[in-house]
């Protein structure tokens, strides 16, 4: 009887969670999937409803948006972002590599103080060196290029990355590289043939992170590209708010739909790694 | 050459790039921040040493500067708490074991993905305009809702709230440290009768305090220099009321093109962070637990 009794307990426990993690997770994305809804909407309709299905369905909200309002569509925007991150994802995947590689298989002298110096600079607010970087890369005539962008990333200017890279590196096995050693391969075919197949879950989340934080990114283009005809997709739909008359609410809809597009593909190709490099970089720290 | 000295450059050439990129793009514009400072520096004229002259400026005659430091601070307090207890009370619920939390967890972790973005804050925008959703869906149940980007005593904590939606990534981080909480500890409290809440105070809160703190000190840093959110929801208003201070740097800086005034501002708000940031440092000593006696 007590038996029982646990058991249904435990049954009713189980049903209080579910439909608490439900309605919750319906308030976490409601007002997501309605700016999608929306922008299927007609204007008339959007804000009489909470509803997430149109009543009657619209679709010249994508293609009027996608125009944009002035000579560049929201597709320049697109290739400009891609132009951007892409590189910059690249680049940042092979440095951090090899920096990590550095401080994880390496012993020598300051390497500690160095290593601190490094995690520190994790901490370092952005806005301790915003200004004289501006004025370095205005002079070095980079402003309304990606160059900003691009070239600290091939510097291992992220050190959260680097960290992260460390951190997988120390838990891999050495004895692997010991043999190979003794075959005669060198540090670097080393890192080549053996480390970085090893570690690709951990830069596949590295690429991850950095698509998404650089696509976001909004601060960053804002200071450096001043020309409409080389904004990223964060500048345009800034623009694009800004520019549209208040009645084409659905217009704006659209393109932030489109512009959310990229991250969320990544986001699901890629969750496992995703979540599993959050979670090994905040937990070792 | 040994073998061991070869092994060490080696392991300079490997983290060159670190150091050259640590040279070029993070110290180098770290103390020329500290240097601009006392300049007065248009960008088009080479810099003027002038003193103490801008922190005189800042403290005495700008008078954007203190109502921005207080949003900033009060924006501070509203996030990080909020988001921080948000994203440990979901990871505690989404630490059971039942079919589909996976699911939950990549439901509650979407917003995080388009963490920062112009996309957020454009919604945001919407659910919370005077005729936006948040206020349809009040009238539902006949209440009037507010102006809540509309009225300035809580335009700043509506825009806080954005920010406590994205609490994904610390979420995961508390999970993550959840799950290595050992299950005997929770057993052996059981026998002894311990109750949930005491469970959670004695065992789960000092087994999961050095995660607790890295989220609290990140978070915080990332709070104190929120920009995207105020500048796209509200541009700073109503009458100022979330005028950050980063819109504060960023007007000066790129609109006005002080750039001595606005590297001041930054060097103000680095050491507020570094304070911080050593206080909560400190202090920690009283709340975190290391399972190894520290390190």
């Amino acid at each position: 009887m007590k038996a029982k009794n646990s058991q249904r307990n435990d049954i009713i426990r189980k049903v209080f969670i579910y439909v608490l993690l439900v309605a919750f997770g319906i308030f976490m994305i409601y007002p997501l999937l309605w700016v999608f809804a929306s922008s299927f909407k007609s204007n008339d309709e959007i804000f009489k409803s909470l509803s997430l299905i149109p009543k009657h369905i619209v679709t010249n909200s994508y293609f009027e948006g996608w125009k944009g309002t002035g000579q560049y569509s929201f597709g320049t925007f697109i290739l400009n972002s891609i132009t951007l991150v892409v590189p910059v994802v690249v680049f940042t995947a092979i440095s951090s590599t090899i920096v990590a590689y550095g401080f994880a298989r390496f012993e020598f002298p300051l390497k500690t103080i160095l290593f601190t110096l490094m995690i520190s600079t994790m901490m370092l607010p952005g806005t301790a060196v915003l200004i004289p970087r501006y004025i370095l890369f205005n002079w070095l005539g980079w402003i309304n290029t990606y160059k900003p962008f691009i070239v600290p990333a091939l510097f291992g200017t992220t050190p959260f990355f680097i960290f992260m890279m460390v951190q997988f590196l120390r838990g891999l096995p050495k004895e692997l590289e010991e043999s190979a050693t003794i075959d005669g391969c060198n540090s670097f075919q080393i890192l080549m043939k053996i480390l970085i197949p090893l570690c690709k879950p951990a830069i596949i989340s590295m690429c991850i992170f950095q698509f998404i934080w650089t696509w976001n990114d909004f601060f960053n283009p804002l200071i450096y590209i001043n020309s409409v005809e080389k904004y990223t997709v964060s500048l345009g739909l800034n623009m694009t708010i800004d520019g549209t008359s208040v009645v084409n609410w659905n217009q704006i809809m659209a393109m932030t739909i489109i512009s959310m597009i990229p991250s969320i593909i990544i986001f699901f190709s890629a969750q496992k790694y995703f979540v599993e490099g959050i979670a090994t970089t905040g937990l070792k720290n | 050459m040994s073998y061991n000295k070869k092994r060490n450059l080696m392991g300079y050439l490997y983290i060159s790039p670190w150091i050259i990129g640590f040279l070029i793009f993070t110290l180098y514009p770290f103390a020329m921040t500290f240097i601009y400072s006392f300049c007065n520096y248009s960008i088009t004229k080479s810099p003027v040493f002038i003193g103490l002259g801008n922190y005189i400026t800042m403290f005495t005659k700008d008078m954007y500067f203190w109502p921005s430091l207080i949003n900033t601070i009060k924006y501070v307090l509203m996030t990080v708490p909020l988001k921080l207890c948000f994203a440990l009370f979901v990871a505690m619920i989404l630490n059971v074991d039942i079919k589909g939390v996976n699911v939950f967890r990549t439901t509650y972790y979407l917003p995080s993905i388009f963490g920062g973005s112009v996309a957020l804050s454009v919604i945001w925008k919407f659910l919370f305009m005077d005729n936006g959703i948040m206020n349809k869906f009040l009238s539902y149940f006949h209440i009037h809702g507010p102006s809540w980007l509309g009225n300035p005593h809580i335009s700043l904590f509506t825009i806080s709230l954005l920010s406590v939606w994205e609490f994904g990534s610390s979420m995961v981080i508390f999970l993550a440290a959840l799950k290595q909480v050992p299950n005997e500890l929770y057993e052996a409290s059981m026998l002894d009768g311990a109750s949930k809440i005491r469970r959670f105070f004695s065992i789960t809160l000092p087994m999961i305090s050095p995660v607790l703190l890295f989220n609290l000190v990140m978070q915080t840093i990332n709070a104190f220099q929120e920009f995207t959110g105020p500048y796209v929801i509200t541009g700073g208003g109503p009458m100022n009321s979330t005028y950050v201070y980063s819109m504060l740097i960023y007007d000066n800086a790129f609109r006005y093109f002080r750039m001595g005034y606005s590297s001041a501002l930054s060097w103000i708000l680095f050491l507020l962070i570094l304070i911080v940031t050593v206080i909560i440092f400190k202090s920690s000593n009283t709340w975190v637990y290391y399972e190894n006696g520290g390190r």
